[in-house]
């Protein structure tokens, strides 16, 4: 709905999009200091949402700006101020002989093959409009939450016991160890 | 008329790679973490782009369980790299290996 209340250059948006993203990225795994790989994030996290505005997807783009850079980022800047990791890490230094290219020459080919599958063939097959249709140039909120509540009912109410689980989990793990015998109180007259 | 789906699929896929060779370079725990952060997101560019391709809600839908699971995933790592920390002081994951035979 955004994006098709005004006449938008779609390759603008895309271009746009595309070099938040990627300058975002490489940001995350060249720097240094932990917290500016965190505010990177940020910058690839919203070219995807730029992205999922320009396809109709709004929705995913609120969800995208509320979850991931406001509530996963911030965890992560905590996590990382509470261990007090905040210091350079020397990342030139490669204990794994030849680790950089092999890692190199794995992505090249993944990327690559992906790439060269899009060139020989047609990457898009199937039915569409299996569900529900799209409506073009709309938002899609009602689509979206009409599947979600519908056809999706099961997986939705199983992610509400998944988060809960994950609490759970996480303030079990993080928990500080207390000893197991208990201190002798001291009795107060 | 908006941009080929296939330019953005492109996109998708390099971001990917670009999160699959952070993860397979750095050592940082916490660095590793945001780098799976940047390939599920790459997964989530590809399943919207095939939405609005195929004109079917499912994909984005998909997109909404996948932020999900990756908010729990993050919780839990991220729970593991706090006790982890209490007991030797670094997020390196060289440093783990105790089960090395």
């Amino acid at each position: 709905m955004i994006a098709a209340t005004y006449a938008l250059q779609w390759e603008l948006v895309f271009v746009t999009s595309a070099l938040l993203i990627i300058v975002g990225a490489i940001g995350v795994i060249a720097v240094k200091n932990p917290v500016h790989a965190a505010l990177c994030l940020i910058m690839t996290l919203i070219g995807v949402a730029v992205a999922f505005v320009a396809q109709s997807a709004d929705f995913l783009a609120a969800v995208q700006i509320i979850v991931y850079a406001g509530a996963i980022v911030v965890l992560f800047l905590f996590v990382i101020m509470f261990l007090g990791v905040d210091r350079r890490e020397h990342i030139h230094f490669e204990p794994l002989v030849g680790q950089r290219a092999f890692a190199a020459l794995g992505v090249a080919i993944t990327v690559g093959g992906l790439i060269a599958l899009m060139a020989r063939a047609h990457w898009v097959s199937g039915a569409a409009s299996v569900t529900t249709k799209l409506a073009s140039g709309n938002g899609n909120v009602r689509a979206l939450g009409t599947a979600v509540f519908t056809t999706y009912l099961f997986a939705f109410e199983a992610t509400a016991a998944l988060l809960i689980i994950a609490v759970v989990g996480a303030v079990l793990l993080a928990r500080r160890e207390r000893p197991l015998v208990d201190e002798p109180v001291e009795e107060v007259a | 008329m908006n941009v080929p789906a296939a330019w953005y699929l492109i996109l998708a896929a390099v971001l990917f790679g670009i999160g699959a060779f952070g993860l397979l370079t750095r050592r940082s725990a916490l660095i590793m973490f945001m780098c799976i952060e940047l390939m599920l997101n790459a997964v989530n560019l590809t399943f919207v782009t095939f939405a609005r391709t195929l004109s079917d809600i499912s994909g984005q839908a998909i997109v909404f369980f996948v932020m999900v699971v990756a908010a729990a995933e993050v919780t839990v790592g991220l729970g593991i790299v706090v006790s982890v920390f209490r007991r030797r002081s670094s997020t390196s994951v060289d440093e783990l290996s105790e089960l090395k035979g």
